[in-house]
């Protein structure tokens, strides 16, 4: 294939004298559907706060498009605008209605005018069904709705990849299904989606390639038939194992 | 002569009533004034304060930033640590004598109540803006807005709100503390009453209508504060009305 859009190169991450990330080397390639999984504290997280520079590395380098993002000169701020981050505890703007949360990024960020701005996020709230609430403010909505309008606010930016960070973990059951039903929907549009889960029906059903990390490094990287039906990997297997015999 | 204390009271509020009420305008100007200046200055010494430093910013930016950092800890420490009623009297004199400057008396106070309230409204401002989850950052920072963008448009929104109860505690503070602006002939309430009860030796009665104004200019700004947060706040439930007409709308992720 063409150069990935993200490639990750001797990755290494410390925190203090914890070396959360140890070696990792990882390519992304358009229309990618990656999951990574892995238990508490593998560095799966970290991995995706590295690649948007939300950490900054100890050692290695990431590239998009080919380009080095820790360069100077390199606009962070435009790389961002491109590659969307959808968090754990949703981080919804809280002084924000809904539909502002989708459009203070065009129009700071992309320079959109503020009816342009309003015509797109409106357009995006409505395909993930949160048209109804664009004046309700995030206290005023559910975990799952929030979410909803998380994935929104990264979309509103039309970025070329999305990192979903835990997306569902925080979420009460009955609203996971809601928050899934859109990242199929976005993962069948062709947008290239990073996704740290511990949703193994969706790692399983909707990626094309799983990423098993355990103890900061990257231990089997495969698709979803390999790593579910056939893992190479005795931890991988002893990780699923627990997951789901749950 | 009135003989009992209700007639000395209706006695002074008759005859000096538009004293008072002149007092009590002066009280609420300069308070009010020098609240908002204060929260003015505050606020722009804790956003620099918490202003992140760049890697690659030169050694010349930093070693700039350290001395402006120092000047602001001595500014807030100084002013926090002396008593109001000192810092009037060497700000005052001190500035004409030095300076030979000719302040007015109110000028003076809406100088002095100023950064006082801004030594206090700094350390208010950044508990605000650090108590601001560290997660409304980063989703900022996510979709590419720079710092400045973020602190106008998503932290110091929230960061005000926050620290709305402590603006309102200044502002209270502030109405009570100008009494001590009496030392440098202002003409606020306090000043005032003890011109009145100087001249016929009352004292109680006068200050008790004296305590009486305080307590209501207090006490209607605190109820008005509220009534500011509740409206800031706005409902904590969503009410959808009628249905809304979107238009339709397919998934467009990629570009």
């Amino acid at each position: 294939m063409n150069t990935p859009i993200i490639k990750v190169s001797h990755l290494e991450k410390n925190f203090g004298e914890n070396k959360v990330l140890v070696d990792i080397d990882f390519e992304t390639y358009k229309g990618d559907v990656i999951s990574i999984i892995g238990s508490s504290g593998s560095g799966k997280s970290t991995l995706l706060r590295c690649i948007n520079l939300l950490e900054k590395p100890t050692s290695g380098s990431i590239y998009f498009h080919g380009q080095d993002i820790q360069e100077k000169g390199f606009s962070l701020q435009e790389y961002r605008a491109r590659v969307g981050m959808v968090f754990q505890n949703f981080n919804l703007f809280n002084n924000l209605t809904v539909l502002d949360n989708c459009t203070v990024g065009q129009i700071k960020v992309n320079r959109k005018s503020k009816s342009e701005a309003e015509k797109f996020a409106l357009e995006i709230l409505n395909s993930v069904g949160m048209a109804q609430y664009i004046h309700a403010k995030p206290k005023q909505i559910s975990g799952g709705q929030k979410q909803r309008v998380a994935i929104a606010r990264a979309l509103s930016m039309e970025p070329e990849v999305l990192l979903f960070d835990e997306p569902t973990s925080a979420l009460d059951p009955e609203m996971v299904g809601e928050v899934l039903s859109v990242m199929r929907n976005l993962a069948n549009s062709g947008l290239t989606l990073l996704v740290v889960t511990h949703e193994m029906a969706f790692a399983r059903d909707v990626s094309n390639r799983v990423v098993f990390m355990d103890e900061g490094l990257i231990a089997e990287d495969s698709t979803p038939d390999i790593i579910f039906n056939n893992p190479k990997n005795q931890r991988t297997r002893i990780f699923l194992d627990r997951m789901l015999n749950q | 002569m009135p003989a009992s204390f209700f007639e000395w009271v209706v006695f002074f509020a008759k005859k000096y009533g538009i004293f008072f009420l002149k007092g009590a305008g002066t009280t609420l100007y300069i308070a009010l004034i020098s609240t908002i200046l204060g929260f003015l200055i505050g606020l722009a010494i804790a956003v620099i304060r918490t202003t992140p430093m760049d890697e690659h910013d030169s050694q010349a930016k930093k070693a700039f930033y350290k001395i402006v950092q120092a000047i602001f800890v001595a500014y807030i420490e100084i002013f926090r640590g002396t008593p109001m009623i000192v810092q009037s009297m060497v700000i005052y004199y001190g500035s004409a004598e030095l300076w030979g400057l000719d302040m007015s008396p109110i000028v003076a106070a809406l100088f002095i109540v100023s950064i006082n309230t801004g030594a206090y409204m700094a350390e208010i401002a950044r508990g605000g803006i650090i108590s601001v989850d560290k997660g409304q950052y980063e989703a900022a920072s996510s979709i590419g807005m720079t710092h400045r963008q973020i602190m106008i448009s998503v932290v110091l929104p929230q960061a005000i709100r926050n620290i709305l109860p402590s603006i309102g505690n200044e502002f209270v503070v502030n109405i009570k503390d100008t009494s001590v602006l009496n030392v440098i002939s202002v003409t606020e309430l306090f000043f005032m009453s003890k011109s009145a009860a100087g001249t016929y030796m009352r004292y109680f009665e006068v200050f008790f209508i004296t305590c009486v104004i305080y307590f209501i200019l207090t006490f209607t700004v605190t109820r008005l504060l509220l009534i500011v947060e509740k409206k800031m706040d706005g409902p904590d439930t969503f009410v959808i009305h009628g249905s809304q007409t979107v238009p339709s709308a397919v998934l467009k992720g990629t570009r």
